[in-house]
């Protein structure tokens, strides 16, 4: 257990966090400790914390994807324009959706690596190009009347008490935990993101790597922007704008490092539940989605301040002085 | 190899070259409309252009004053947002205030709130994109609960508020030299002048080019990327002033947004995001030509109005691509020039592996 907290500093303090979170929601609000709070808790930032975990993969490599919102608006849009077109059945529109999401991600992929630009420019152009291709294909109007099974998986919970979204964020969060901790690949993102020259002379096609993980982020961008078409029944241009912000707090509120080589899905994963807590909590406490905003945008700034102004301290005194700094 | 070679390519330099680069993409873009779209070519269109890049050009040069110096200022279209409606609120209370007495407030807010992120930048350690990401969520909450919702609305301010954009210094045919461009491309040049012939503007590049020498040659980095967020703040303020003349009613979401067209700008422009590398007047040109082109492509009445970010996105992509071609064919050729032909490959591996440091030019 003690070994587990030196290692673990982060994911400690999260767990501390998110603790004392639940703790003041339950004594604050009578309706917060429930089931039907629960999945509320989860409601409204489904597609977000999916997204979240691929970022998760981007950040450690040391890169970053800012098109991530863009490609969700860009994949819905390709999706119901196809379905308002009326020439497709409903289920090719989807897979064009995710393929729209996956190309997306495979453009931007192929610039980086290529041309060696940074990830930051190259998908900023992407942020502001796919969110243009999206206004390309609505332009000013709304389209909706989806099939109702697909109204359903996104409005309804049909798996138990959960969503169709839900038990995909869950699913996937299990599935990365495995890849990034466990597997070959998670390996490799660490390397590269700690120092992408040292993976290359040890034998990691790094280019290949960052090319996989970017096609993953338009593909799995694609497929939360459907998921959140599901959600609201319809789609507009303007569809997630704006979440790269959140998506990116989130992760980096999980301990990752903005330089990349360090974090955990451990860590991000207590990240969103403590974001979606708090934001919960607030809510029920009757407190404005704007101040919400900045709480969090405080607790960003606090979660590297603090450990930074702490190992000062520490090393003002000698005596105890000791390695052990959070990322 | 002689010392003459060398001269001679810095009388050329990669920046200027990206600067001339852009302003013939500017010229030619121009041409091309004035081809296809009737009517194009006229001093209202000039007007239009040159009242409505002031705001992302004074963001794009306070953009490139932070990221040349290898930081990144993420809040400024918050920054704007706090200090338009400030300013407004000022106004409506204090309409006996002259313009620069308001101008002066809006940089002052700025600055204040510049100076937050540089502290916690410079003396937090903490990363810019990081800071400037809270801060740009926690500056908007600041001012949503300051105005509790309500607007600041036109009738409130003084007069000369919505007059402020049309101010005409002089007027060559149809084409009006209007203040606050004046007031904008002022900035530019004495910024322009600060970074290249001031000591705080070389150590700036200094340290954005790589800060491990800088800081071994005693460069106070801290001070230096304080002094700069400040500067990037009280600019975004001065862009908050020239919103709040443009919008007359100002709203607590005011600004939102613009920190991505300033990113774009400075980066079209042909500022290195890692630092080292780029010019204060590449970062207007770079404004000027997306504004230029965002304007130009309304006027064509075949392309749908729903095509301008899309047609921004390529746009940004295509110039950064090719920079990094220039760059590299630059690169090459320079190592060639300095250490004979067969340094050129060994040199351009090490360029490229350093990665973030690998700024060739500053």
């Amino acid at each position: 257990m003690r070994d587990w907290v030196r290692t673990h500093r982060w994911e400690s303090l999260l767990l501390v966090v998110l603790a004392i979170t639940i703790v003041v929601n339950a004594l604050l609000s009578p309706f917060y400790l429930g089931w039907g709070n629960f999945t509320n808790l989860f409601w409204l930032s489904n597609e977000k914390i999916i997204v979240a975990i691929i970022m998760t993969f981007v950040i450690i490599s040391g890169e970053i994807d800012l098109s991530v919102a863009s490609v969700m608006g860009f994949s819905a849009a390709v999706m119901a324009s196809l379905h308002q077109a009326g020439s497709v059945p409903f289920f090719v529109a989807i897979l064009a959706g995710l393929a729209a999401g996956a190309i997306a991600g495979l453009i931007q992929g192929m610039v980086i690596t290529r041309f060696g630009l940074p990830s930051l420019v190259v998908t900023l152009a992407g942020l502001i190009g796919f969110r243009g291709g999206a206004r390309v294909l609505m332009e000013d109007q709304s389209v909706g009347d989806f099939p109702a099974w697909f109204d359903t998986a996104g409005q309804q919970t049909i798996v138990g008490p959960l969503p169709v979204a839900l038990v995909i964020f869950f699913v996937g969060l299990a599935i990365a935990w495995v890849v990034l901790e466990r597997g070959a690949l998670g390996r490799r993102v660490y390397v590269i993101g700690n120092n992408a020259e040292v993976a290359r002379f040890s034998g990691v096609n790094v280019d290949r790597v960052k090319l996989r993980l970017f096609i993953t982020s338009g593909l799995v961008a694609g497929l939360a922007g459907i998921l959140f078409a599901a959600r609201l029944g319809s789609v507009r241009g303007s569809l997630a704008e704006f979440y790269e912000l959140d998506i990116i707090t989130m992760v980096l509120l999980g301990g990752v490092s903005i330089f990349g080589g360090t974090g955990s899905m451990l860590g991000v994963a207590l990240a969103l539940f403590t974001v979606l807590n708090i934001r919960n909590g607030l809510g029920l406490a009757n407190v404005d989605g704007i101040v919400q905003t900045g709480v969090i945008g405080l607790l960003l700034i606090g979660s590297v301040l603090i450990p930074n102004l702490a190992q000062r301290f520490q090393e003002r005194s000698p005596r105890r002085a000791t390695a052990h700094a959070p990322p | 190899m002689t010392s003459k070679t060398i001269a001679e390519r810095r009388r050329m330099r990669p920046d200027r070259i990206k600067e001339l680069t852009l302003l013939g993409i500017i010229v030619g873009t121009v041409v091309i409309f004035g081809l296809v779209v009737d009517g194009y070519l006229s001093g209202r269109f000039f007007n239009r252009v040159s009242t409505s890049v002031v705001i992302v050009a004074i963001l794009a040069a306070a953009q490139a004053l932070v990221i040349l110096s290898r930081n990144i200022d993420l809040s400024v279209g918050s920054t704007v947002g706090v200090a338009a409606y400030l300013t407004a609120d000022f106004l409506s209370s204090n309409t006996w205030a002259h313009p620069a007495i308001a101008m002066l407030v809006a940089m002052a807010v700025g600055a204040v709130l510049g100076s937050v992120n540089g502290l916690l930048v410079a003396y937090g350690k903490v990363p810019a994109i990081i800071v400037t990401l809270g801060t740009l969520a926690l500056f908007r909450t600041l001012i949503s609960l300051y105005s509790g919702g309500a607007n600041v609305v036109a009738a409130d301010l003084p007069d000369w508020v919505l007059d402020f954009n049309n101010v005409t210094l002089f007027s060559i045919g149809g084409f009006d030299i209007r203040l606050v461009f004046v007031i904008a491309v002022a900035v530019v040049v004495i910024l322009q002048w600060g970074m290249r012939r001031l000591r705080v503007g070389r150590r700036l590049y200094a340290i954005g080019s790589n800060p491990d020498a800088a800081r071994q040659a005693s460069l106070a980095a801290p001070r230096l990327t304080m002094l700069s967020f400040i500067g990037s703040g009280a600019l975004a303020g001065l862009a908050g002033f020239m919103f709040m003349i443009r919008a007359g009613t100002i709203s607590a979401t005011a600004g939102a947004g613009l920190e991505l067209e300033a990113v774009a700008a400075a980066v079209v422009g042909g500022v290195s995001i890692f630092g080292g590398s780029g010019t204060i007047y590449g970062a207007f040109l770079g404004a000027l030509l997306i504004n230029t082109l965002e304007l130009s492509l309304v006027r064509v009445p075949e392309v749908s109005e729903f095509w301008r970010d899309a047609a921004l996105g390529i746009l940004i992509l295509a110039a950064v691509i090719l920079d990094a071609t220039l760059q590299k064919r630059f690169t090459r050729r320079l190592t060639r020039q300095i250490r004979g032909p067969d340094a050129a490959g060994r040199a351009e591996l090490t360029m490229s592996s350093a990665g973030e440091g690998g700024a060739a030019d500053a």
